[in-house]
């Protein structure tokens, strides 16, 4: 019974074959429409209308009726103060915390490797993991705990050692710590989970060769767990260093609590643009901004991924 | 890597305990606050265990509980929706990329990819919501725009290219449809990667505020987030034009806002640690290599 429905079936089967294969081309091709179309319209058709940062935009004329200005928009927001420091703090806190962000989870992880209990493990990844769960709008309530001038941690601290009370959002300097400081504080735990993955995929065999030749935990951790993290501890600090014009909005905007006393310190490319387009700011030089983002994203991209690909084809993004 | 010795074991510990600590501690701030009484914050400031105990901030909203509803309803619709539909949409995606006799995947994976290496900016964004598609204050502007992650639909290529391509193999040759194999067979094989996703995107659109603060102007379609950032500018306001203002302003109590806090944060706080091994597994996965 069985062996004749095999025969009967293998015959169209071979027969078919093409046919076949283009009506499941097809069906396949059919099941990426929503996503196609998701991203033509919220990714691609805003992709054309960057060309608004070369345009006067008038919003009764549309993006395409409105007319066409050249550079004078990338020429107005780079003459003004503001650009020199949007970009200066943009890359200045990105380039912080890339390192930052490295030392801390390496340093978790490597530890963490050192726990023998998987319970205690597992106690410490959940805690390090809270900060992820939360919105950067729950972040600032928590920086308005440690600030806030009357009520506030710090200024408990600080009253406690004798000192006087510091005015935390009105303070510009305090500022390079603190923003990093956080930044650190959101991503450590998951970040190091990377890692950690990392050292667990080491062979057991290479730690248990070097402790019969008598290393030490350190000199384990020296010469076995930090040579083999080097690839990855790279990989991922480039891809940082490609959305280094990108910042953390956020962070930018919640934890220093939008206070304009600040901004010399805490303003970036995201927030300037944000405040532009939904303040009382103008949209174009908020666009030329995006723009400027944008390409110089691409391009560092472009250029990290050529440099991972010479430490390690193999992590390469494309 | 085990065997240490006493000492390291103790600073291993002891940097651990820290580092948790400080990831632990601020939340323990916030509900400490909102079970404050308002008179105990005005005395002793902010600590770390209620200096005057009090339920008054939660017994606030429950008297007045219309925004913090109406709110938590916006949310979970967001949310659920959103998470349903994103996911299923990128499935869809990712499973024909996951396909390497598929003519058109590799033009496909860049399409996706490329949304990743270069966006046209919040300008044109923002103009084609609000003056193209008019989304203004609808609530598809809350999730619309967010849906579909090409990180995640990336991901989600990767957790399905590991289905054995004997089975799909075996599936085709029965002459079932690619719909068939992909409901029967794809996805349920790979129900990690797509908890994992699903998580990911819970946690996308439970958390967001962007979308809001950009497309929302009426607060009759306030998500919990944004309901906090307004509570929080309120505050700043205030701070922002001279201290003596705030105290002729009626703000929100110190404990209510951090009540509001506990409320909108919470339930992720107490649910997510459960799902903790999906997050791990997709930060493993995807980590390296996108």
């Amino acid at each position: 019974m069985a062996k004749t429905n095999l025969t009967v079936q293998n015959k169209p089967a071979k027969k078919k074959g093409l046919s076949l294969n283009a009506r499941k081309s097809l069906q396949l091709g059919v099941l990426t429409i929503p996503g196609v179309i998701w991203f033509l319209v919220f990714s691609y058709i805003p992709m054309a209308g960057a060309v608004i940062a070369f345009k006067d935009y008038k919003p009764k004329r549309g993006i395409w009726g409105s007319e066409w200005v050249g550079f004078d928009n990338f020429e107005f927001l780079f003459s003004s103060n503001d650009a020199g420091r949007l970009v200066f703090n943009t890359v200045f806190h990105n380039f912080i915390s890339i390192f930052l962000v490295a030392f801390v989870a390496v340093a978790i992880a490597v530890f963490m490797d050192l726990v023998d209990k998987r319970i205690y493990v597992k106690t410490y990844q959940t805690m390090l993991f809270l900060p992820r769960f939360i919105s950067w709008v729950v972040v600032g309530f928590i920086g308005t705990i440690l600030f806030h001038y009357e009520h506030g941690i710090l200024n408990q601290v600080v009253a406690f050692f004798g000192g006087e009370a510091v005015s935390w959002y009105l303070t510009p300097k305090y500022w390079w710590f603190i923003i990093p400081a956080f930044g650190v504080w959101k991503t450590m735990g998951y970040t190091s989970l990377v890692y950690y993955g990392t050292i667990m995929g080491i062979d057991t065999q290479i730690f248990e060769s070097a402790e019969i030749d008598g290393a030490n935990t350190w000199g384990k951790i020296r010469h076995i767990t930090l040579p083999l993290l080097r690839p990855t501890i790279i990989i991922m600090s480039l891809m940082s260093v490609g959305s280094i014009m990108r910042a953390d909005f956020g962070l930018f905007y919640y934890v220093p609590n939008n206070s304009g006393s600040l901004y010399s310190v805490t303003d970036v490319l995201d927030t300037y643009i944000f405040r532009a387009l939904r303040g009382a700011g103008d949209m174009t030089s908020s666009a030329a901004a995006g723009l400027f983002q944008s390409v110089v994203g691409l391009i560092m991209v472009v250029t990290c991924n050529t440099i991972v690909k010479k430490f390690e084809s193999e992590s390469a993004l494309f | 890597m085990k065997h240490a010795n006493v000492f390291l074991k103790i600073f291993v510990h002891l940097f651990l305990i820290i580092m948790s600590l400080l990831c632990l501690l601020p939340f323990v701030m916030i509900l400490s606050v909102s079970l404050t009484s308002e008179t105990g914050i005005q005395a002793n400031g902010y600590s770390l265990i209620p200096s005057e105990f009090s339920l008054e901030a939660y017994q606030y909203i429950f008297r007045n509980p219309t925004e913090v509803i109406s709110a938590y309803g916006t949310t979970t619709f967001v949310t659920v929706v959103g998470t349903l539909v994103s996911v299923l949409i990128m499935a869809m995606l990712a499973y024909p990329m996951s396909r390497s006799d598929f003519k058109l995947k590799n033009g496909l994976s860049f399409f996706v990819y490329f949304t990743m290496l270069f966006s046209g900016g919040l300008v044109p964004m923002y103009i084609l919501v609000t003056k193209y598609l008019g989304l203004k204050d609808n609530i598809l502007a809350l999730f619309l725009p967010i849906l579909i992650s090409g990180w995640n639909t990336m991901l989600l290529r990767m957790f399905m290219a590991s289905v054995p391509v004997s089975l799909i193999e075996a599936a085709n040759l029965e002459g079932a449809s690619e719909f068939r194999i992909f409901f029967t067979i794809v996805i349920p094989l790979s129900k990690v990667g797509i908890v994992t996703i699903a998580l990911f995107q819970v946690l996308t659109f439970w958390n967001d505020w962007y979308q809001a603060m950009l497309y929302i102007d009426h607060g009759d379609m306030t998500t919990l987030q944004y309901m906090l950032y307004r509570v929080l500018n309120k505050v700043n306001l205030a701070k922002e034009y001279g201290g003596m203002m705030a105290t002729q302003e009626k703000l929100p109590n110190e404990n209510l806002r951090m009540a509001l806090c506990v409320v909108a944060a919470g339930p992720m706080l107490v649910i997510f640690p459960f799902f903790q091994k999906y997050f791990s597994k997709g930060i493993t996965v995807g980590g390296v290599k996108g």
